[in-house]
């Protein structure tokens, strides 16, 4: 029989431990994969919104945009990889706001769990959430004709890579949600600095057919420098010149934003 | 001599200019349920919230199982369970899940978190339900596993913040009985409500809190007794007449007449002697004042918490009758 009077024995840890935090991230990451998979119709609608953006390119602008190299279509797909690891990134700013406006974020936080634990378990349930989806845009690009080009091993460091950034993001995408604390209002705002960061980048199309004003801008965004990353890895091309800034920019912007979101969680 | 496993001392919070606490001091012993009673915007959801170390107060100290809610608040949140006014659980999670999800954070084995699971689904009479998702729950159903996730840890202290606002009649006695079963086994219960009738049954002392500020104290009998021994209510047909009816029948009570605007109604606090009413009804008879019902009874809380605050517990601030100065000057106007 449980008994709320019953006195603990001994005293209860003051902090709380590395493995008790990683048994609380566990704990979190499969409670919000629980919700990603029974609500299976999100899932599938936001998966066909990305698909949707590969037949749109593939067969409506594709006629209309030149590249120096090869197939557009080999072209398009790392940017279309990227922007869906990205986009998927703002399901967690609504997902934390959701839980927020819920009550149950005040649940954890009267638990005597890590704090960071809510927020950790939140990325990586969308990080997971992100490998299938973005396996489902290898295959449906596979599909319109996309081949890889690299080595296996450069291939999978290729989408390896497209996954660390939307996880970076990711992190971005929980303080907003933590700042905006409504569910609607995290699905817009989360989107505000999504656009112009991946169409105004080498994402679609080259950054060489912009104005020179804009082309300053796409040429060192985040975006760009990622697309052209995974692109040279993926089919070709000089790999170690993007890669780098890459994962610079991933770390950079990870462990900003891990700050800024741990501390907004902490000030709700 | 036990120390106490509530203690608060001179907790303050704003928000922004409005000052929702203001220098709350309050003690619970162990094995006691306190009643903080108010209405809504009162400051009870803000107290619990700074208790449970969701919140940081302004100023002041607190401390609950003898862990202080700054300095030791890992330690602290593992002593309690806290169950909300809205219902904290997961919509999406099976009521299983959501319980052993519960035992997880609180750091429990597996096989200790699915025996509580097991335990804590059997004693809220949810072991039918308990492998099907949240969202089919009603929402009796909703709050008795919110409260049984409080309980998962095994707390010394349960913070229940209105266990059963919203809830319908037959499902908040229900829930009353099982706090009560709580109680009965030596839980540490701070609850807050705005209904008198739950804390007059539920709590052993009450502290009324309006404002932001305790403004009485006491187990309800104490409160109920600052009222003499009964209230003479009388009900008018028409609302304009209460000033003049208070007026009338001061005399007949020994604490200051109150008004309630919404019900047309005018409390006095009396004797419980027959002839008080059998007066009232003559005065009122003799100037042709229409009486929709006229009653002598024992006082309630919300009679307490009327001539308190001016207003009714479940009136917001504001509502209701006239503030506190008016009536005893329409007593003074008595000769």
């Amino acid at each position: 029989m449980t008994t709320v009077g019953a006195v603990a024995v001994g005293h209860p840890p003051r902090r709380v431990s590395v493995r008790e935090g990683l048994a609380d991230v566990a704990g979190i990451t499969q409670r919000n994969l629980r919700r990603i998979v029974r609500t299976p119709r999100l899932l599938i609608f936001s998966s066909i919104q990305p698909i949707m953006f590969v037949l749109l390119f593939r067969y409506v602008f594709a006629g209309a945009i030149k590249v120096l190299h090869g197939d557009y279509v080999d072209y398009l797909m790392p940017g279309i990889f990227l922007q869906t690891s990205l986009f998927g990134g703002a399901s967690t700013a609504v997902g934390l706001a959701a839980d927020l406006q819920g009550g149950i974020i005040d649940r954890f936080r009267s638990l005597p769990m890590a704090r960071s634990a809510v927020l950790a378990g939140r990325t990586l349930a969308d990080l997971i959430r992100n490998v299938f989806v973005v396996a489902l845009m290898v295959f449906v690009g596979v599909l319109v004709g996309f081949r890889f080009h690299g080595t296996v091993g450069t291939d999978l460091a290729g989408i390896g890579l497209v996954l660390l950034f939307g996880y970076a993001f990711s992190w971005l995408f929980v303080t907003v949600g933590l700042y905006v604390k409504d569910p609607e209002t995290a699905q817009v705002a989360g989107f505000i600095p999504l656009f112009p960061l991946v169409f105004a980048s080498s994402a679609f199309v080259p950054v060489a057919s912009m104005p020179g004003w804009l082309q300053a801008f796409a040429n060192v965004q985040p975006v760009s420098v990622s697309v052209d990353a995974a692109r040279a890895l993926l089919i070709g091309g000089p790999i170690e010149h993007w890669l780098w800034q890459a994962l610079v920019w991933a770390g950079g912007v990870l462990v900003v934003f891990a700050v800024l979101g741990v501390r907004q969680y902490r000030r709700i | 001599m036990t120390p106490p496993m509530i203690e608060a001392n001179g907790i303050t919070k704003a928000f922004g200019t409005t000052l929702a606490l203001d220098h709350v001091d309050l003690e619970v012993e162990a094995g006691t349920v306190l009643g903080l009673l108010g209405p809504n915007g009162a400051g009870k959801t803000t107290f619990v919230r700074i208790l449970t170390t969701l919140l940081r107060a302004d100023a002041g100290s607190a401390s609950v199982a003898g862990f202080d809610v700054t300095r030791d608040a890992v330690a602290l949140r593992s002593a309690i369970g806290l169950a909300g006014q809205y219902a904290a659980v997961d919509e999406l999670l099976t009521g299983r899940e959501n319980l052993e999800l519960v035992g997880l954070l609180y750091h429990l084995g597996k096989a200790e978190r699915r025996l509580r699971a097991v335990e804590t689904l059997e004693r809220l009479a949810l072991t039918e339900a308990a492998d099907r998702q949240v969202k089919t729950y009603s929402g009796g159903m909703r709050r008795r596993l919110d409260v049984g996730a409080s309980l998962v840890g095994r707390p010394k202290v349960l913070f229940l913040d209105e266990p059963t606002t919203g809830l319908d009649p037959a499902t908040r006695i229900d829930l009353w009985r099982f706090i009560e079963t709580l109680v009965e086994e030596g839980a540490t219960v701070l609850l807050t409500t705005q209904y008198l009738e739950e804390a007059d049954r539920l709590a052993n002392r009450i502290v009324v809190i309006d404002h932001g500020r305790v403004i009485a104290e006491g187990t309800s009998n104490e409160l109920k007794a600052q009222l003499g021994g009964a209230v003479l209510e009388v009900t008018l047909t028409e609302g304009d007449q209460l000033d003049k009816v208070a007026a009338l029948l001061a005399d007949l009570g020994h604490s200051p007449p109150a008004e309630d605007l919404a019900r047309n109604l005018v409390t006095i606090p009396s004797d419980a002697d027959p002839k008080v009413i059998v007066e009232a009804a003559r005065r009122l008879g003799d100037r042709g004042i229409g009486l929709e019902d006229i009653a002598l009874r024992r006082p309630s809380l919300d009679d307490v918490f009327l001539s308190l605050t001016g207003h009714g517990a479940e009136d917001g601030p504001g509502q209701g009758a006239e503030p506190d100065g008016e009536p005893s000057a329409t007593h003074g106007a008595r000769r």
